[in-house]
């Protein structure tokens, strides 16, 4: 297996509905990512592109081939990848895999969605479709309930009192609205209160409306490459040490696993190993906030924190720049937002920008070495994990 | 290789409030909803099992936002219950005001089956389906 670079990312601004195709999207996310490669669309050998639902948002379905000659990369092979949430992070891992394995030297990974063009009805039934459509939904499962049935028994198993733990959550909700305010391609940026967050609408019991992460237009693209031909093309390369990727089925068969998420553990662990690092070598983390809850069941399973103990580690900063590990800088789902299909990718692209210390003053991490992405589809059902590190 | 039980015997049953599941041959274990093989071992060597359809709830929420053609059910409660046999299941609760389920009145409580809620199903569903519905025992 030969080593693969990041050598150049691109990114649309994150937003709500907005007017502009999916394929335009991601041809703005894929030409900065070639120029800040200094590669055209004909050197790209393949792309890899995460779309979830652009059958449902636009009536759209093959989004990868249609981005491919948009963008000029005529005739390569194009797959698309879907995930749920974790489409992009499927993309941009096999990606690595084919340009590790010496097949391709240069392959564009990304994604995009239209997820806000939707609307919130439509939006809501098709995130339901990551959930067992035979044997869950006919409950009535949402995207939220799954999480806030989560939240009960996270706080049931590790015994935290349920007003302490809606504070903990919003506490990491007012975290990621700070840096979201930061961040020019974050699609909420308003700082929000912890007061704001605890009054906000009741969606899903326990979960309120600042638990949600939006739903999201957006577009992201990364250049992945083979060490020497990166080498030829920046200075700054970005490399992916660590790789994993688990699935599981439906929600009810993960039983006494749960609050904890079966897949994501096994998917982190073949990261860390095939890295050879350990939770306390990462510096950066952007990691799947979908939930408030969410990232503190992430954050744990990463070996982050004990078990039922990362809402204090929040409350403590120790998820904040300057704690044990710059958590979700970028503001991250929450305020960063989520167009699922691109999600991913766009996580790769603020781990790269870290650690090319390009970011605004207020939300960089100095110095950082080592970033991780973790990535969630679905009920558990898709997890991605990758582990970055600059190579200069 | 045999497919022991499909959605439509599940769900048919479940229709006239009956919880079917698959006993392992192999390792005792008992899955539900029905797989081609033993959710613990992978076996297929499997029999058709009627389970009692009592349990405990292990968590739940109270769900506000619907999806898209279901708003009107809105607000309910969903739950995970772990059953005597085993195996956890999602399903809905009967009985008891969604705008008053907490954790204090649910959490580890005994629940049994009763009448099935059905969901006559939308332009993507391929048909209806149909939810486990609970209520607390007495
Ligand atoms: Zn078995």
């Amino acid at each position: 297996m030969r080593k693969v670079a990041v050598v150049g990312v691109g990114e649309t601004k994150f937003s709500g509905p907005q007017e502009r195709t999916s394929v335009e999207l991601f041809a703005e996310a894929a030409a900065e990512a070639l120029t800040e490669s200094n590669l055209k669309p004909k050197d790209i050998q393949a792309l890899y592109l995460g779309n979830v639902l652009g059958d449902f948002s636009e009536g759209q379905g093959s989004m990868q081939a249609f981005a491919a000659e948009n963008i000029g990369c005529f005739n390569v092979p194009a797959n698309r990848y879907e995930g749920a949430c974790a489409s992009a992070s499927m993309a941009v891992r096999d990606a690595w895999m084919w340009v590790a394995s010496g097949f391709y030297d240069v392959v564009l990974a990304g994604g995009v969605e239209r997820a806000a063009t939707m609307g919130t009805p439509l939006a809501t039934r098709t995130f339901a479709m990551f959930s067992d459509s035979r044997y869950e939904f006919p409950s009535g499962i949402t995207f939220p309930a799954v999480f806030a049935m989560l939240a009960h028994l996270y706080a049931a198993k590790y015994g935290v009192p349920l007003p302490k733990l809606k504070e903990q959550l919003a506490a990491v909700s007012v975290q990621s609205y700070k840096y979201g305010m930061f961040n020019p391609q974050a699609h909420l940026r308003k700082e929000v209160t912890m007061e704001a967050v605890l009054s906000s609408f009741m969606v899903s019991t326990p979960l309120q409306l600042h638990d949600c992460c939006p739903f999201s237009d957006g577009a992201a693209a990364l250049v992945l490459a083979s060490e020497e031909t990166a080498k030829k093309l920046t200075s700054k390369p970005v490399f992916v040490v660590g790789a994993g990727q688990a699935s599981n089925g439906p929600l009810a068969n993960q039983q006494e696993y749960l609050p904890r998420l079966r897949a994501r553990e096994l998917s982190a662990k073949q990261a860390y190993e095939m890295a050879g690092l350990k939770p306390e070598d990462i510096d950066i983390c952007e990691l799947h906030d979908c939930f408030s809850i969410a990232s503190l069941i992430a954050a744990e399973s990463l070996g982050f924190f004990d078990y039922g103990t990362s809402g204090e580690a929040w409350a403590k900063g120790e998820a904040d720049i300057g704690g044990k590990v710059a958590i979700n800088t970028s503001g991250g789902l929450k305020a960063k937002g989520h167009p699922i299909g691109a999600t991913g990718a766009g996580q790769v692209y603020e781990i790269a920008k870290q650690l090319r210390e390009e970011v605004e003053p207020e939300r960089q991490v100095e110095g950082g070495r080592i970033g991780m992405t973790d990535t969630l589809g679905g009920d558990g059902c898709t997890l991605v994990n990758l582990i970055l590190q600059r190579g200069w | 290789m045999e497919y022991k039980l499909t959605y439509k015997e599940y769900r048919e049953a479940l229709k006239q409030n009956k919880l079917l599941g698959l006993k392992c041959q192999n390792c005792g274990s008992v899955t539900v909803p029905p797989k081609l093989v033993c959710r613990s071992c992978a076996s297929m060597d499997l029999e058709v099992l009627e389970l009692k359809g009592a349990g405990k709830i292990q968590t739940f929420t109270t769900c506000n936002v619907a999806s898209e053609g279901r708003e009107s059910e809105v607000p309910y409660t969903i739950l995970l219950v772990e059953l005597d046999e085993g195996p956890w299941l999602m399903g809905n609760l009967t009985g008891v005001d969604p705008e008053k389920a907490t954790m204090e009145t649910l959490i580890g409580k005994r629940v049994k089956m009763t009448e099935t809620r059905i969901f006559p199903g939308d332009k993507y569903s391929a048909g209806e389906g149909a939810s486990p519905t609970f209520v607390l025992e007495a």
